[in-house]
C-alpha cells in the first residue's frame, strides 16, 4: 500500500517527509510502548502511536520504520518535525483513535507487522 | 582490529539519548553491511544507549568492526544489577514513571539485545558496574 493511500484514509494531516509519499508499505505496527516495537515489528512498517517524544522517532528509525503518524490528534512539536526532516522521515497526525485507524488500514490490506 | 567509534552517554539525558546509535547505524550503512545485521545491531544498541540513559550512573557504548563480525560494548560505571538473571527475565524492570511515559521500562532491553545477538555476555558487579558485550555476524 502506498503511504498516501494511507494519509487518504485516516485522513491525516503530512507535518513532514512528504517527498515519501508515494513509497510502498506491507504492515503496520500501533503501539504507545517502544519496548514492544522494537521487540515485535517487522522491518519497514508503519508506526501508529499516541506518543510524541523523541525516543519514538529513534525507535522508528532504529526499527526501519520510515513512517510514523500520531493518533487521537496528537501533534508533535516543532523540535520533533524538525527532527524527522533531518531523519528523512514521513510524519503525519490524524484525529482518528489508533483502534480505528488499525482497523480501517487492516480492512484495507496493511498487514500486522508482527515479527513473532 | 579494522574501526571503533565510542560515545558516552548521561545518565536521565533523554535529549541526546539515541544520537549514539543512529551514528552507529549511519556508520554500518556507509561500511556496506547487510541490512539485516544493521537492524540487529541499531536495536540492540539503541536498546542499550536507553539501558545507560535510564538506569546507570553514566557510561558508554562502543562499536568494534572486525573481520566478519561486530563487536558492541555497553559498558557503565554503576550501579549494577544485583540479581542478573531477575534482570533478564521479559517484563522485569525498577524503570520510573518518567521513563514509562516515554514508552520505555517494559523489561524487554536486555532481553531483546540478547535475541538480537549472536554471542551475549553481561557481567555486573553491585557498586561497580555493568558491561554487556554483544557479537554479531557479518559474513553471510
Amino acid at each position: 500500500m502506498k503511504l498516501r493511500e494511507i494519509q487518504e484514509l485516516l485522513d491525516a494531516v503530512v507535518l513532514a517527509g512528504e517527498n515519501h509519499l508515494n513509497d510502498e508499505v506491507l504492515c503496520g505496527f500501533g503501539s504507545d510502548l517502544m519496548s514492544d516495537v522494537l521487540c515485535y515489528a517487522n522491518d519497514d512498517a508503519i508506526l501508529l502511536t499516541g506518543l510524541t517524544n523523541r525516543q519514538v522517532l529513534n525507535t522508528a528509525e532504529m526499527a526501519n520504520m520510515r513512517c510514523v503518524i500520531f493518533v487521537r490528534n496528537k501533534k508533535p512539536s516543532d523540535e520533533l518535525i524538525r527532527m524527522a526532516v533531518e531523519m528523512d522521515m514521513l510524519i503525519m497526525s490524524t484525529r482518528l483513535i489508533l483502534f480505528e485507524c488499525c482497523g480501517i488500514l487492516y480492512q484495507h490490506g496493511l498487514a500486522g507487522a508482527n515479527k513473532r | 582490529m579494522t574501526y571503533e567509534l565510542k560515545f558516552d552517554v548521561e545518565r536521565g539525558d533523554f535529549e541526546t539519548a539515541g544520537l549514539a546509535s543512529r551514528k552507529i547505524k549511519k556508520t554500518l550503512q556507509q561500511l556496506g553491511i547487510n541490512n539485516k545485521t544493521i537492524r540487529q545491531v541499531s536495536i540492540a544498541g539503541y536498546e542499550g544507549e536507553m539501558n545507560l540513559a535510564i538506569h546507570s550512573d553514566g557510561g558508554y557504548i562502543s562499536l568494534m568492526v572486525l573481520d566478519g563480525e561486530l563487536v558492541l560494548v555497553i559498558e557503565d560505571t554503576g550501579p549494577g544489577i544485583p540479581d542478573i538473571a531477575l534482570a533478564m527475565q521479559e517484563g522485569y524492570s525498577t524503570a520510573g514513571d518518567e521513563v514509562r511515559e516515554m514508552g520505555f521500562g517494559a523489561g524487554m532491553g536486555l532481553p531483546n539485545m540478547r535475541n538480537n545477538s549472536d554471542a551475549f555476555e553481561i557481567n555486573s558487579e553491585p557498586g561497580v558496574g555493568t558491561r554487556i558485550e554483544m557479537h554479531f555476524n557479518t559474513k553471510t
